[in-house]
């Protein structure tokens, strides 16, 4: 099966808290068709986004698609909350990187 | 009815010239968030604001003097950064100070939003407490050692203020899209729309594209829908601009929870209407069984010194984590006389810096690391103290290949270690039953 990079799907890849103790993940795509193409793949559960992260599956809180924005989200809980001891990023604003090298199946 | 929001965060600044073309719309109200919890825990703690206070009064400045004149309200939602009693005292200070200068005469609200802890202890027993999202459940304990608690309110102590006749309100911490909705509520519009707008508003431009949280957005309320329109030219809010915002820094786009009910934007369909323009429409609010008012507290979790240096060592980059066992081994042996209690820690850029548990890659081996060394403790003494050395035996101690005998760090700066003041954590962060919108929420009235 062929695969597609997601850089060349998606508009925007980011990340950001929602609250002091989630992050959420916004993949936003270029277009409908991009958006579909993702959706069909049925790549982007939550194990994807546990093994992009090198979590267990029940710190993802939740995928959901939002197609009024042709976007996937996912939300996961933070490993410390913002501010908290050890923290890197407290805005959670650099958390998106991994999410860059997903390659998605295409029919 | 027409509602500018000027920008994102008073204190972030606008373009006067955005300002101008939104004041040439003639709007009902101007509006504008003054706060967030994004930077931090800290800013609620120390009583301090993120924003600079002069960056605010240049703001507030402009906003001032075109609304008493035009006699226009001004809404600021969580004064301060934060909303507790010496933000709300900050910017109260600030608008003193220009209605001083510029001999401007208004009646000023103030909406206190400051939770004594006793109350919330009580609310604990009469199980009224609940977490929210993926904060932890609150014990008493855990509420000893808050410093402050803010509560989140909504858009009625806001209706209240206009009601009682406030040219400027200035609110503590407020639910974001409140002081944007407020004034349309009282006007009679229904709150799905209203609320969304103000979701939409209380980021400024940042819906539009090219997005900026330094600019205006004006908003277009109507029976049934709303627009959004930038005030910039060089700006546009595209369908797909102002839907992907509605997913910004919250978990799920279409159930958005706030004080006394859900926003449901299931149904919500965004159109162009114009070449700069959305249109919304669909929008819904369902109010909930019982009022729950959102709470944001702090507790101090110690004093912060950090130490900046850098490492481009082949030998020492490939060692890092022997080294750093090796330092914090000699810190505690070296004071376990002295019964410290402290965190260290250290951020390795190059490696997992900025990602922490959560980086991928992080067995890459970096040409050059970046190191911040971090002591925590519950003095600054100790702090200083840790961190020094934790500098010190990281500067001159041996691992497995040395070569370079000399020193293991490069140093930018001298003094090379820094004080980063009181540290906080947030500990509170809960949804409380209130028996009304306004029982956390007192209202102040000042002649300026």
């Amino acid at each position: 099966m062929e695969k597609v990079g997601i850089k060349e799907l998606a508009e925007v890849i980011r990340s950001k808290n929602s609250g002091p103790y989630e992050l959420t993940l916004d993949i936003i795509f270029k277009d409908r068709r991009s958006f579909e193409i993702a959706r069909k793949s049925g790549l982007f559960t939550r194990e994807l986004f546990a093994e992009k992260y090198g979590i267990e599956e029940d710190r993802v809180v939740s995928v959901i698609e939002y197609e009024q924005a042709n976007a996937i989200k996912a939300t996961i809980v933070r490993p410390v909350e913002s501010g908290g001891p050890g923290e890197t990023d407290v805005y959670g604003a650099q958390q998106h990187a991994p999410l860059l090298e997903i390659e998605i199946p295409v029919d | 009815m027409r509602i500018l929001s000027p920008t994102a965060i008073l204190g972030y600044g606008f373009p006067a010239d955005s300002f101008e073309e939104g004041l040439s719309r003639q709007p009902d109200a101007i509006a504008v968030d003054a706060g967030s919890t994004d930077p931090g825990p800290y800013y609620l703690g120390s009583g301090e604001s993120f924003t600079h206070r002069d960056a605010v009064k240049r703001d507030l400045e402009l906003i001032l003097e075109a609304a008493v004149k035009k006699k226009i309200p001004v809404l600021i939602g969580t004064a301060g950064g934060s909303g507790g009693e010496p933000h709300l005292k900050r910017d109260l200070d600030v608008i003193r100070e220009i209605a001083g200068e510029r001999r401007l005469h208004f009646k000023i609200a103030l909406i206190h939003s400051e939770v004594d802890r006793e109350l919330v202890r009580r609310a604990i027993h009469l199980d009224k407490i609940t977490p929210l999202g993926s904060a932890p459940v609150l014990t008493e304990d855990v509420l000893d050692g808050t410093v402050r608690i803010v509560g989140q309110m909504g858009v009625e102590p806001i209706i209240g203020a206009l009601e009682a006749g406030a040219d400027v309100v200035l609110a503590g911490r407020a639910y974001d899209p409140s002081v944007f909705a407020a004034p349309a509520l009282l006007r009679g519009f229904r709150p799905g729309p209203a609320i969304h707008l103000g979701k939409i508003l209380e980021c400024g431009a940042i819906a539009a594209t090219p997005g900026s949280g330094s600019d205006c957005l004006m908003g277009y309320l109507r029976p049934g829908c709303f627009e959004v329109e930038p005030l910039n030219p060089g700006r546009r809010c595209t369908v797909a601009s102002v839907a992907a915002h509605t997913l910004y820094e919250k978990s799920n786009p279409v159930l958005l929870p706030g004080p006394g009910g859900m926003l449901v934007l299931s149904g919500a369909k965004f159109e162009q209407a114009g070449d700069n323009r959305v249109r919304v429409t669909g929008s819904r609010f369902m109010p909930s069984d019982s009022y729950r008012v959102k709470l944001e507290g702090v507790k101090k979790a110690g004093y912060r010194t950090v130490s900046v240096a850098g490492c481009r060592d082949p030998v020492m980059i490939r060692e890092i984590n022997s080294v750093i066992g090796l330092v914090r081994e000699r810190a505690r042996d070296n004071f376990s006389g002295r019964g410290y209690n402290y965190l260290l820690d250290f951020r390795l850029y190059g490696i997992n810096g900025v990602m922490g548990s959560l980086e991928p890659t992080a067995d890459d081996v970096p040409r050059e690391l970046g190191i911040i060394i971090e002591a925590v403790a519950e003095t600054q003494d100790v702090a200083d103290t840790i961190c020094s050395f934790a500098r010190s035996t990281m500067l001159h101690c041996s691992y497995p290949g040395r070569k370079a005998t000399a020193g293991n760090l490069a140093f930018p700066f001298s003094p090379s270690d820094f004080r980063g003041g009181e540290v906080y954590r947030f500990s509170v962060y809960h949804l409380m039953k209130v028996r009304d919108p306004f029982e956390l929420f007192p209202l102040e009235i000042i002649e300026i």
